[in-house]
């Protein structure tokens, strides 16, 4: 028996959210007694799994090789599981996690779940709790397999340190037969993705117009945030869809989301109904958003936002 | 180039989720189903490489015969052929076996699936059918261009986009981007007719197990009111966020 956890790297720096998923991993593996292995690829600086719970680590050459591989990882993570009798598989929710789990889970003749919330609330039968209908509710679900792939939620669990002695081991190079190549990366900006961002700022058609998006901008920048915006925005053109949230965009599960101009439709609340703490600044005192926030201010946006963008600027400058 | 494109039949995006038996079970009632955005977006995709190759698109559901509607709404966008196979889809894993056992006989040069159903968030046919059928996936496929026997891709992730290219056969998970919303066909009068001519073949079920069960559903706690700040007062949101809510 043992616990596997997929390691997600991003410019050779392990993902928060896959600290999220070593922590995961580590008490579903104290749970039942056994040992939390972690497998990563082309990773140059291991030590930090060792905070994390991490008792085995096997880090995966890359060759020339840099670019993550659906086929090759999920053979590679299928390949250990079976070596080290493997009952839970825990990707993250990140892009590259939530196409890995299905894949894996196939091939690993394994259940596969996306989007947990926590830890299972049993583990005979397996039993866990996650969203369902775009965050509008969740579902209890029961494997009849016992053994799982997981993608968890991200910020569902949190990360937590827990010192242990990883030992390094690696295994031979598993070959990928898929006649998918990939050729480059296009970033879309230098700032932290809506994913893998603490805070979104989101902004709606209350900004008239993309000339005015400086003030999500700014806001973001002075946060660290990601930027967003709604359906209407992105189908205007105003954003490039990658920004758009909602039930036919992005989920978004942060810890605080700022929404400016954004009316609230429900398709747009159900996907940032994960996110823990919402505010919203509108001139419409009976748009549907005040409903579903935490806080909120009635009020023009091009005076509140860049008032609260210096406020907050001198606050993190002080 | 024969193409399948999977439909999945969700409730419309504006419903109102609520549970019955003491929620055990989806509440149906007054709820209009849709064709499941993301696979729209891969059928729309589909019709524009019908309309340039003269590609020849079949679209599956698995479902009841109530699934037969938008079935038929896929076929007056311009669908060639419909199949719907004849069972309650239970989990991701049996849908997608059912998908595989009716691909495997067809040898399609693309499949399409959406990236996720918009009522249970699987996100697993597209990746699992492929493994099924031992072909390359692309999850969350934002660009497919065919060039000669090239295939063009791009795959949205976190933070940008992934080049790529690839040969057929293939399975691509599809979501906006594909094409954009604007990009969607609204079924006319002559399509509509046509739909009607068009086949809708119903096929029986393969064996095939669940590998998970649903015990019961729950709905997020009830809000409490939003606070309200004045605008002239942002020095109490800031105060608010940070030491109430500990979200700065």
């Amino acid at each position: 028996m043992s616990i596997l956890v997929y390691i997600e790297t991003q410019e050779s720096e392990i993902k928060k959210s896959s600290l999220e998923v070593a922590s995961y991993g580590r008490a579903i593996a104290d749970a039942k007694g056994t040992s939390l292995i972690a497998v990563c690829f082309g990773l140059q600086d291991t030590s930090l799994l060792s905070q994390y719970g991490v008792d085995k680590v096997f880090n995966i050459s890359t060759a020339n090789d840099i670019h993550f591989n659906a086929e090759r990882y999920s053979n590679t993570l299928v390949q250990i599981a079976t070596k080290e009798t493997a009952d839970f598989i825990i990707v993250s929710s990140s892009a590259n996690g939530r196409f890995l789990g299905p894949i894996t889970a196939a091939k690993y003749e394994a259940t596969y779940f996306s989007n947990v919330i926590g830890l299972p609330l049993s583990y005979e039968p397996v039993e866990v709790k996650r969203s369902c209908f775009t965050n509008k509710a969740f579902n209890h679900s029961i494997s009849k397999n016992n053994k799982i792939v997981l993608s968890l939620s991200s910020n569902s669990f949190g990360v937590y340190e827990k010192p242990s002695e990883a030992i390094q081991t690696s295994i031979e190079h598993v070959e990928s037969s898929s006649t998918l190549e990939v050729i480059s990366i296009e970033k879309s900006t230098d700032k932290v993705s809506i994913a893998d961002a603490d805070i979104v700022v989101s902004g709606g058609r209350g900004l008239k117009g993309p000339e005015n998006w400086y003030l999500i901008e700014n806001l973001a920048s002075v946060l660290g945030a990601a930027t967003a915006c709604s359906k209407p925005v992105s189908d205007l053109g105003w954003r490039p869809h990658s920004e758009h949230v909602g039930q036919t965009g992005k989920p978004v599960a942060s810890n605080l989301y700022i929404a400016v101009g954004v009316s609230g439709a429900i398709q747009h609340l159900a996907g940032i109904n994960s996110s823990k703490i919402k505010v919203v600044i509108n001139n419409d005192p009976e748009a549907p958003f005040f409903k579903a926030a935490d806080y909120g201010i009635v009020g023009d946006a091009f005076e509140v936002i860049p008032e609260l963008t210096s406020k907050l600027k001198a606050l993190k400058e002080a | 180039m024969k193409i399948l494109v999977c439909i999945s039949n969700v409730p419309d995006t504006t419903s109102k989720i609520n549970f019955i038996d003491e929620n055990s079970a989806f509440d149906n009632q007054g709820i209009t189903y849709i064709i499941n955005p993301n696979d729209e977006f891969g059928l729309t995709r589909a019709i524009w490489l019908q309309q340039k190759e003269g590609a020849i698109i079949t679209v599956a559901t698995v479902g009841e015969a109530s699934c037969e509607a938008i079935l038929r709404k896929c076929l007056a966008i311009g669908a060639d052929q419909a199949i719907r196979i004849d069972t309650t889809p239970k989990d991701g894993y049996h849908v997608a076996t059912q998908l595989a056992a009716y691909a495997e006989k067809e040898s399609f040069d693309l499949i399409i699936t959406g990236r996720e159903s918009i009522d249970y968030n699987g996100g697993m046919v597209g990746g699992m059918l492929a493994t099924f059928l031992k072909i390359p996936y692309l999850a969350n496929c934002i660009h497919f261009e065919k060039e000669d026997e090239t295939i063009h891709l791009q795959r949205e992730i976190d933070g940008g986009k992934e080049i790529l290219k690839g040969n057929l056969p293939l399975v691509i998970g599809a979501q906006k981007g594909l094409v954009e919303e604007k990009d969607l066909i609204i079924p006319n009068m002559r399509g509509i007719m046509q739909a009607r001519q068009k086949p809708l073949d119903v096929l029986a079920p393969v064996e095939a197990r669940q590998s998970s069960l649903i015990k019961s559903y729950e709905k997020p706690p009830a809000k409490g009111p939003v606070k309200l700040v004045d605008a002239n007062n942002i020095d109490q949101l800031i105060d608010l966020l940070q030491n109430e809510a500990n979200a700065l």
